[in-house]
């Protein structure tokens, strides 16, 4: 097990890979798959069909369903406007480029619960367009718009942060090329641009719908927590928790840890398979 | 590797970090350039600029003198430091368990290497209420770890440590994913050449890989620290939240809020927001710099 | 058993009702014509609560909708949301539509007559007993067999004892458990040595959750502390619900808790849910209600309720807010407002 007991593959140069590996498995056993093995424990502690009981519950289904109509709406918004400022950053030379850049990170710095707040401060019947909106019967807050709101800022960057560097990378040539040939601008973005990036898209698109379907902080200020109306999955699972029903909550919650996992997944294939164009970026 | 949403953060474009100033529009042949970047300031400005600047207008209502006094009250105070505190040694702790997986991970073939990648992410992937009870489940003294670390006299959950576990979980992969992608890249010609040389295995480390991984591992930390210090969901469960020991600061925004104290909230978040984002700035320019002199 | 029991009296419900309705547009409730106008349209309600009180509402809720339907016709979905007592008053007062709120104390719903002005200043006034139709009290939840022999509020700044309660900053709960253990301790005492034992408890308390839930968890499922100071509704679903491990300890005298329960009136005229909303509320005083309401280990006000489980809840010496501190908007500002005593004593 000790590393000296391991020949040496090179020179001067004991093996360390077993210790390595032994050491990283350590790590993530101890620190990440843990938590998931608790969750997917504690949800079949009273055996499958209390599992599955638990998750035809219909707060639970309103919550499944709720979350997954709000990933739907923000996820393509930041997906539009990652495309939008990744073609504007790659392709063209302005000033305030650097600034802009910042700005678009700054979400990154942002806590989840400041998030929601601000949204309070906005449009909450005490913030700055509440009496109009309540006086125009418009709800924000405590509604889906809310939760839709909070959970884009969350999300923010994703999509733009995995499209800038690879379309930097790309540089604008093969557009201008395609310009030149006669094509028109649209035609060149879905022809040349579009599948240029589609894998680091689709990428950046998984990552912000992980994040936007488990994110806690910032819609559990904007919610209300009407049950089987404003509640997402992951306050559902607060909720049970707080019913102390332990099987219903690490139900909910690994459907949440399965809507991860499935992501990781489709993610690990996409890496497998068009490793390539994704690592395009990489070489600095 | 690939690309990760750890990509290195803000000013990108490390082949020419400080490029000529360019006139306020170059010419190119592209189109497109007014409705893309018209969508992008728009959106920005929605999304971002004008709720963040009423986060910044609300204190003001107290004054200058009410922020100073909000800031500087002993509670708010020793949060801010707890939080900061806590957050930058995780971060800091992330630094070498993540170059530790990375290079696992990037140099070694072995029977479960994909499942490892795949499961660095999640942290990431799994909501952090969830991800809190489940931590808490398992550090509490109750818990397997938990009673572990009892029998050696060490208090986990509900006390700083609890807090320190919880931010490494969620700032792991933040690390994994900056540095692997560059380790990947390294190019393994120089480091044979530093060993034919004779460089040991520590030499190599110093000379050759700590300075080629240097802006990405400190672009790793940043962002792993910027997470940690907003986190709320995973910490709340485990912190115990005791006033000056255990009280983290976005608990005590949501503990402001509750007291209808929205200024003094929009303070505190203004705070962290600017203490963070600075941070961040700060290791964006020490990136670059560390670029910069790698090439030269 | 008591199903059937409650269900063979609904003409004594709509006389308690009418009894209970009091002054104003409560009796809008009981007139047909208001009730026959609205009776072909499906109503939404939605009661915002406090932390305790989900399984009692889960319950109390299906029984009104049966009870309103056979009435007047009228289907209803009745909606729930539950947190934090001062958390869910923020939320009313930012602009969640709540047509009721059920608090865990005054305090929080005078702040949102007072900052949103969706209801008059006077709405405790409008329902019999200051709008509470239950009561609790603060009762010591401690493990099997009491090993530490904790058996009054004396007994919880020994050292070494781990006392779990929430933070009264942002726990209804906690705030009655702090008040508890003040007017145990200023009655030997006075206010200096109230002080001067609040400050040992919360030395002896090693975890501080947001809300009354947390503490229960943490008491009962992370077995951490060896007292936890609780609603006496809590205490039994706590036994309910995680097994005879707990003994409830009485101690020698406690605070009387009363939950008030509001109508938002901007809210109904808006929603144009007065009439239901305001025979939801009657109902609660009904005898039906109130044996729900006891079955959920609540102190119910209704004589009949309350003899029927007098063996259920001891009797002990309680203390009012009003007697004892002078009502919630006084006690707020002494106690739990920034730079209150809370604050001053509260030294880690």
């Amino acid at each position: 097990m000790t590393a000296a007991a391991i020949p040496t593959r090179r020179r001067r140069d004991l093996n360390l890979a077993p210790l390595m590996i032994l050491a990283s498995a350590a790590v993530m056993a101890g620190l990440i798959l843990m938590p998931l093995v608790v969750v997917f424990h504690d949800a079949l502690a009273k055996g499958v069909g209390a599992y599955f009981a638990a998750l035809k519950e219909p707060d639970a289904l309103a919550a499944v369903r709720l979350t997954l109509l709000v990933a739907a709406i923000s996820v393509p918004l930041n997906a539009v406007f990652g495309v939008s400022a990744a073609w504007a950053i790659s392709k063209f030379e302005f000033r305030g480029k650097s600034v802009l850049l910042t700005l678009i990170d700054m979400p990154f710095s942002i806590s989840p619960v400041v998030s929601g707040l601000v949204w309070v401060l906005l449009f909450g019947a005490q913030g700055l367009f509440g009496t109009w909106l309540i006086d125009h019967d418009v709800k924000i807050i405590f509604a889906t718009p809310g939760l839709v709101l909070a959970t884009i800022l969350v999300t923010f960057p994703f999509v733009a942060r995995e499209l800038i560097p690879l379309m930097q990378q790309q540089g604008a040539d093969e557009e201008a090329a395609a310009l030149t040939l006669g094509a028109s601008g649209l035609t060149t973005f879905w022809r040349v641009t579009l599948p240029n990036i589609k894998w680091a898209l689709l990428y950046g698109v998984l990552l912000c719908n992980a994040r936007a379907m488990g994110e806690f902080g910032a819609v559990s200020v904007v919610s209300g927590h009407i049950r089987g109306l404003t509640n997402t999955l992951p306050l559902h699972v607060e909720v049970l928790y707080n019913d102390y029903d332990s099987v219903g909550a690490f139900s909910a919650a690994s459907v949440l840890a399965g809507l991860g996992i499935l992501t990781l997944v489709l993610k690990s294939v996409l890496e497998w398979r068009h490793s390539g164009e994704l690592s395009a970026n990489r070489k600095h | 590797m690939t690309d990760r949403f750890t990509a290195a953060p803000v000013v990108r474009p490390l082949n020419d970090p400080w490029p000529r100033r360019p006139r306020l529009v170059e010419h190119s042949v592209l189109p497109g350039f007014k409705l893309s970047l018209g969508i992008t300031l728009v959106y920005l400005a929605l999304i971002v600029l004008l709720p963040l600047s009423l986060l910044a207008i609300r204190p003001w209502e107290l004054g200058f003198d009410g922020i100073v006094k909000t800031l500087t009250d002993p509670r708010v105070a020793s949060a801010l430091r707890l939080t900061f505190g806590i957050s930058l040694l995780a971060a800091l702790t992330n630094a070498p368990l993540g170059l530790l997986v990375a290079w696992t991970l990037t140099r070694y073939q072995f029977p479960g290497r994909r499942l490892m990648d795949a499961l660095v992410d999640l942290p990431f992937a799994l909501p952090t209420a969830v991800a809190g009870i489940a931590l808490t489940a398992i550090y509490a003294p109750t818990g397997p770890l938990g009673a572990l670390a009892e029998k050696v006299g060490l208090k986990t959950a509900y006390s700083p440590l609890g807090i320190f576990i919880a931010l490494v979980f969620i700032g792991l992969p933040f690390v994994v994913r900056s540095v692997q992608p560059v380790l990947q890249d390294l190019d393994k010609d120089v480091e044979e050449a530093a060993q034919t040389l004779g460089a040991s295995d520590l030499q190599r480390a110093a000379y050759v890989v700590i300075p080629a991984i240097g802006p990405a591992l400190l672009s790793g930390i940043s962002l792993a620290f910027a997470r940690a210090v907003g986190e709320y969901g995973s910490v709340i469960f485990i912190a115990g939240n005791l006033p000056m020991k255990t009280e983290i600061a976005p608990l005590l925004i949501v503990i402001k809020l509750e007291q209808y104290d929205y200024a003094g909230a929009s303070a505190i978040g203004c705070a962290m927001l600017a203490i963070s984002f600075g941070a961040l700035v700060v290791m964006n320019i020490a990136q670059i710099y560390l670029a910069r002199r790698g090439r030269a | 058993m008591t199903q059937s029991h409650t269900l063979s009296r609904p003409l004594s419900l709509s006389r308690r009702g009418l009894l209970a309705s009091g002054a104003g547009a409560g009796t809008a409730a009981l007139l047909p014509a208001a009730a026959l106008a609205q009776a072909l349209k499906p109503a939404t309600l939605l009661n915002v609560s406090y932390d305790p009180t989900r399984e009692l509402y889960k319950e109390v809720n299906a029984a009104f909708a049966a009870y309103w339907k056979g009435r007047t016709g009228q289907v209803l979905t009745l909606q729930q949301s539950h947190g934090g007592s001062g958390k869910q008053a923020r939320s009313v007062i930012d602009g969640l539509q709540a047509d009721v709120v059920t608090l865990a104390l005054a305090a929080d719903i005078d702040e949102i007559a007072a900052r949103a002005k969706l209801l008059p200043a006077n709405w405790q006034s409008r329902l019999p007993n200051n709008s509470t139709p239950y009561t609790s009290t603060i009762v010591f939840l401690v493990r099997k067999g009491n090993p530490w022999k904790i058996r009054d509020w004396p007994d919880l700044i020994k050292p070494g004892i781990g006392v779990i309660t929430p933070n009264p900053k942002t726990s209804g709960g906690a705030r009655w458990a702090y008040l508890a253990a003040y007017q145990a301790a200023a009655k030997t005492g006075g206010d200096a040595a109230a002080q001067a034992y609040l400050t040992k408890l919360f030395k002896n308390v090693p975890v501080l959750d947001t809300g009354a839930r947390g503490s229960t968890t943490t008491f009962a499922q992370r077995k951490i502390g060896d007292v936890l100071l609780s609603w006496e509704n809590e205490a039994f679903l706590t036994i309910d619900e995680f097994g005879p491990n707990f003994d409830i300890v009485y101690p020698s005298s406690s605070i009387l808790a009363e939950p008030p329960v509001a109508l938002v009136d901007k809210n109904v005229d808006r929603h144009g849910t007065r009439t239901v909303a305001t025979g939801y509320l009657n109902f609660l005083y009904s005898p039906r209600a109130q044996e729900i309401i006891a079955r959920h280990h609540f102190r119910p006000r209704d004589p009949a309720a309350a003899a029927k489980y007098a063996s259920a809840f001891k009797q002990i010496p309680l203390v009012t807010i009003d007697g004892a501190f002078g009502g919630w908007k006084q006690a707020q500002a002494t106690h739990f407002a920034d730079g209150g005593v809370f604050d001053r004593i509260y030294k880690p």
